[in-house]
């Protein structure tokens, strides 16, 4: 159901809009100021009401994902808070708009993230890359520090908070949380094995939450509003609780970033937000990011037994369903980060699968076997395929490496390297076997409508 | 010869290492620190890191080797990144590259004679929207044409 919110957004291209003149005038800090008269079960159950599921990808509960820290403090095991604003994820921009447009919600949301679970120290990753964003968080901090906002005793009250920026340096895997708290702790971004969880043993080797950038920025609002109520704005409560910034790109009339309440559906986002398809027929979506498999534009939900989940919907368009973590799901993708690129039919599938297998080779950091080789064969038997010198024999090989490299990583970099892969595989599977026929003739052979010159 | 800060880059220091309770957590600033003033993490760099840092220098240079925003061998004053995934290439991105190594007489991962400008290829950079885009140094630039990469690298080779 198409609900545009501005909980989130409502400073979005404001000139002054990143400015904490312009926070307070919007009610800025009154809820981090609260937050920190109340107890830290009271914050969690808050959190919990609001049926926050976590915007990074995962879709996990954030109250419950606050519950898992230890209720006391141990002496000599500090909790941390560690934002994850490492956005990197093929297609998704969200993140960067709310560090750049309003940056104080990530502030005051830090100050309330960290009484709720016990924290004196919020690091936010950022991506090097990102350095308006950074510079943005950074006079953020220092304007909320010199108003008495953090520091020791953060708005008279005695209980120190400080939020430091911490810079990565280039590489996707950061974005997975045990390899970003690898990141900051100054080694190499290689993931951990779980468990320990980040909530025993994280940063530091000491219990930590891990957050995406966006949640600890609802965080405000959602306090703005009690926890119930935001979870009432989606269509998906109690679910899926909230508004959710919406992203749309690739072959759109308007890409771009939307706040709307939860359960937006494809066909909304494409066609209402995103201005409808250019250049052509909507051929797929990524739904969420180059780790959740595609969906065709011709797909409808097969989910004929009463008991499944998608029943309402069975025999209609995939693209009306509402868009939340279990509906997708049961699509057999994933929500991912919401944010969707759209290929229209003038786009070839065999090329998008190859640029997703080269992003993926290229990002892989090499610790585990499956992983490290698996997207190097994948992105090579593409290379064959698309030189127009591939065989049936290849596009087997394909389904092989991918199922062989499922399930037998530390991280989740080999399910989001293998699940688009066989997606596309199983999506497109006409499509490659007349691109292998036909040396590549079959397909229009491009990616882009058009030359940029053209413009 | 040994790596030194300059003076106003040292008085950083102090304040990067009291954001953590250890000091190998500095390792990734201070790199940038030290990358940011030299131009590239050289030898003698990252034994300036692991000297502050009282680690080995395999670590850093593991560290250094990991990321691909440090700079293991010399490189141009200027840098420029194409960003090259799905939602840049579904807007041309493929065309923008090529026009680079053209315009500039270099391929990808090269530098230009003078010095002055490195080309890179790059992984989505979260400008999706704004497809296709490059980043320069710091700055963004947005919804490329390729009249409007002309302009910008004719900008570069002059400064």
């Amino acid at each position: 159901m198409l609900q545009r919110t501005d909980h989130l957004t409502k400073r979005y291209g404001i000139p002054d809009g990143f400015t904490l003149t312009r926070y307070l005038a919007d009610g800025g800090y009154v809820q981090a100021r609260r937050a920190l008269s109340m107890t830290r079960e009271e914050l969690v159950n808050e959190c919990k009401a609001a049926n926050l599921r976590g915007r990074g990808g995962a879709g996990f509960p954030m109250g419950v994902k606050w519950s898992f820290m230890a209720p006391t403090v141990a002496p000599g095991r500090p909790h941390y808070l560690v934002i994850n604003a490492d956005e990197g994820e093929p297609g998704t921009f969200k993140d960067r708009s709310m560090m750049e447009g309003d940056p104080h919600a990530t502030v005051e949301g830090c100050i309330i993230g960290c009484r709720a679970i016990g924290a004196h120290v919020a690091y936010i990753y950022v991506r090097d890359e990102l350095h308006l964003a950074k510079d943005r968080l950074w006079a953020a901090i220092r304007e909320a520090k010199a108003k008495g906002f953090l520091g020791a005793k953060p708005f008279g009250v005695d209980y120190a908070v400080e939020v430091y920026v911490h810079s990565g340096a280039g590489a996707y895997i950061c974005g997975e949380e045990t390899s970003l708290l690898n990141s900051l702790e100054g080694r190499r971004g290689e993931p951990r094995l779980k468990p320990p969880f980040p909530a025993q043993a994280g940063a530091f080797g000491m219990p930590t939450t891990v957050n995406n950038l966006e949640s600890i920025a609802t965080v405000p609002a959602l306090m703005r509003l009690g926890g119930d109520n935001f979870s009432k704005i989606s269509s998906l409560h109690p679910k899926e609780g909230g508004s959710r910034l919406y992203g749309v790109s690739g072959h759109v009339n308007t890409p771009g970033i939307f706040e709307c309440a939860v359960g937006l559906t494809l066909r909304e986002l494409i066609y209402d937000l995103g201005g409808g398809v250019k250049g052509g027929e909507l051929l797929a979506v990524i739904p969420g990011g180059s780790s959740t498999p595609i969906l065709r534009a011709d797909e409808l939900v097969e989910a004929p037994n009463e008991s499944h989940p998608l029943h309402a919907w069975h025999g209609m368009s995939v693209l009306d369903v509402p868009m939340g973590v279990e509906t997708f799901r049961g699509l057999g993708t994933m929500l991912g980060t919401c944010c969707a690129t759209v290929l229209s039919d003038k786009a070839c599938p065999v090329l998008a699968m190859h640029n997703l297998m080269r992003f993926y080779r290229h990002e892989s950091c090499g610790q585990c076997t499956p992983c490290r080789e698996g997207s190097g064969w994948l992105e090579r038997l593409l290379d064959t395929i698309v030189a127009g010198n591939g065989t049936m024999d290849d596009l087997n090989r394909l389904h092989e490496v991918a199922n062989s490299i499922m399930g037998n990583t530390i991280c989740a970099f080999g399910e989001g390297t293998a699940m688009p892969a066989l997606g596309f595989l199983k999506k497109f599977r006409r499509e490659f076997e007349e691109y292998i026929r036909t040396g590549g003739r079959s397909s229009t052979n491009r990616l882009a409508l058009a030359q940029p010159a053209a413009e | 010869m040994a790596f030194q800060l300059t003076p106003e880059r040292e008085q950083e220091l102090a304040e990067i290492f009291a954001r953590y309770p250890n000091k190998m957590a500095a390792c990734l600033p201070l790199l940038h620190l030290a990358q940011e003033q030299h131009g590239w993490v050289s030898d003698e760099v990252v034994t300036w890191v692991a000297e502050k840092l009282d680690v080995s220098t395999a670590h850093v240079f593991g560290v250094a080797t990991f990321y691909s925003l440090y700079h293991t061998h010399p490189v141009g004053k200027h840098h420029v990144w194409v960003c090259r995934t799905l939602s840049c290439a579904l807007h041309g991105a493929d065309d923008i590259v090529k026009h680079c190594e053209k315009r500039l007489g270099i391929h990808v991962g090269e530098t230009t004679a003078d010095g002055a400008v490195t080309l890179h290829t790059a992984e989505c950079l979260a400008s999706c929207g704004t497809a296709p885009m490059m980043q320069i140094d710091r700055e963004y630039h947005e919804n490329l044409t390729l009249a409007k990469v002309d302009v910008l690298l004719d900008r570069l080779r002059k400064s």
